[in-house]
């Protein structure tokens, strides 16, 4: 029992000390400025711009089903304009950060992972290291930037795209009018609750990208290791968040 | 020169390397041979720093590799050329953009990038296959793309992981002859790692075996050819016992 408590405790540190590590010399490699610009750009379009039909698809039906269940709610005890306060608050300060953050996860943690899990194995990265690259400045730096970067960018189209489709939604659905609707909205809309969310979810886009970049290269063991690194860096990243999205509740609202 | 140290290397509690020690002058080609498994790799990967040694060291003109820190490996990696097993090309990357990805790092400009890619890519009989991915290449091309990746730096060394591997007979003989030009072309000092015993006759000045973590002989091919040492016989000789 207290052999297994010492072994994970050792784990644990371990596992501490090599993140440690993995921060630092990403700090160093970013002296290599010449390296990750060039990629940056392209590592922003595939995280930013090919991430938007998901995080469009998943903000539209959130934004829908806020609305009727807000409504369905608030029938004969609130005034039916709290939907529009309730739709906008939810959308930027919860749902479009965590759900795009949680989708995300899987896109791009997922493919984060099996894309540098796979150079790992067939010795790319290494082939890097040779050719006197530094892998975490042509590797990890471009993506970790693009993401911090692009998750806002995202999160910020999330929430109007959730905004609007609540708003056609009451139109339609529920009857009521755009006025309503915008009176609701402002009702209790702070500045506070945009930035949050786009605060939030930068840190999410960070969060994704350095675990997934640091799982895959740790991947060994050929295809089962690549799809070993693949599972955890889903599951770590959207854990992760959750725990962010809670920590950041705590410390900024 | 390149100078194995005393070598050692276990992975978790199996001993791969048990003190290997080894001299390779400037301007020959030593080829290791040894059984697979017995860490011939290994050795290599010690040579431009991707593994760390747990004792003992390998001298690279002068320069303890495991004692180098990130600018030290950059400046020695600048030397050598590395030509993978399994050729190790970036997916994404055209077959030109692969041989240029280690010259863009020496900041030269596009002229001299485009000539140096076109000049390796001829030497490996490879001209006109510039825009092709890896994915669409053949074993011995993706080998011949690795080759000219390294040969395009001009290293003063070439440090080759099981060339012919996984190749037939025939495209074996083109890598050993490409490995053969690239040494008079560009004068390097080669480390090639195999267990091919014709290749290793082929393109070896002296050839050194690895057995039991350890040099078992270092001797010119004919000296191994005619060889008394029954180890590095059966090995030659392909016995099983």
């Amino acid at each position: 029992m207290i052999r297994t408590i010492g072994r994970g405790a050792v784990a644990a540190i371990e596992s501490a000390g090599r993140w440690g590590y993995f921060i630092a010399d990403l700090g160093r490699a970013a002296a290599d400025v010449g390296t990750w610009s060039r990629l940056l750009v392209g590592q922003m379009r595939r995280i930013g711009v090919d991430s938007l039909p998901v995080a469009v698809f998943i903000a539209a039906f959130t934004g829908i089903v806020l609305a009727l269940q807000a409504s369905y709610t608030f029938t004969g005890t609130v005034p039916l304009y709290f939907v529009g306060t309730l739709v906008g608050k939810t959308m930027m300060l919860e749902l479009g950060p965590v759900l795009t953050g949680l989708a995300l996860a899987g896109r791009v943690g997922a493919t984060m992972a099996a894309e540098l899990g796979t150079m790992k194995v067939t010795e790319q990265v290494d082939a890097l290291e040779t050719l006197a690259y530094n892998p975490l400045s042509y590797l990890v730096l471009p993506r970790v930037l693009a993401a911090t970067m692009m998750f806002p960018v995202i999160v910020a189209l999330s929430m109007l795209i959730g905004v609007c489709t609540g708003w056609l939604t009451s139109l339609v659905l529920l009857h009521l009018s755009t006025p309503d609707f915008i009176k609701g909205l402002k009702l209790f809309y702070v500045f506070k609750d945009t930035w949050f969310g786009l605060f939030k979810s930068a840190t999410f886009g960070c969060t994704i990208a350095l675990v997934s970049c640091r799982v895959g290269l740790a991947t060994y063991g050929g295809a089962e290791g690549v799809g070993r690194s693949t599972t955890h860096a889903v599951v770590y990243s959207a854990v992760l968040i959750l725990l962010l999205d809670a920590f950041w509740a705590v410390v900024l609202l | 020169m390149i100078e194995f140290r005393d070598l050692q290397k276990s992975f978790g509690r199996k001993p791969v390397l048990s003190g290997v020690t080894l001299t390779v002058k400037d301007g020959e080609t030593m080829v290791i041979i040894g059984y697979s498994g017995t860490g011939k790799s290994v050795a290599l990967k010690h040579v431009v720093g991707l593994l760390h040694p747990d004792a003992g060291d390998v001298i690279v003109d002068g320069r303890a590799v495991s004692t180098l820190d990130r600018a030290g490996l950059t400046a020695l990696r600048r030397d050598i050329g590395y030509v993978f097993q399994f050729a190790a090309l970036f997916d994404s990357l055209t077959v030109a953009e692969n041989v240029a990805l280690g010259l863009r790092r020496r900041n030269l400009d596009d002229d001299e990038i485009a000539e140096r890619v076109r000049e390796a890519l001829a030497l490996v009989d490879l001209t006109g296959s510039d825009e092709r991915l890896p994915a669409e290449l053949s074993g011995g091309m993706r080998k011949r793309v690795g080759i000219a990746r390294a040969i395009a730096l001009r290293p003063k060394y070439l440090l080759y992981d099981e060339p012919t591997t996984g190749l037939d007979p025939v495209t074996s003989a083109v890598m050993d002859g490409l490995m053969v030009r690239a040494r008079e072309h560009l004068g390097v000092t080669g480390v090639v790692v195999t267990h091919d015993l014709r290749s290793a006759y082929a393109v070896g000045d002296r050839i050194a075996m690895l057995y039991e973590g350890r040099i078992r002989q270092v001797a010119t091919v004919q000296e191994i050819q005619e060889t008394e040492d029954p180890v590095v016989r059966q090995f030659i000789e392909g016995r099983a016992a």
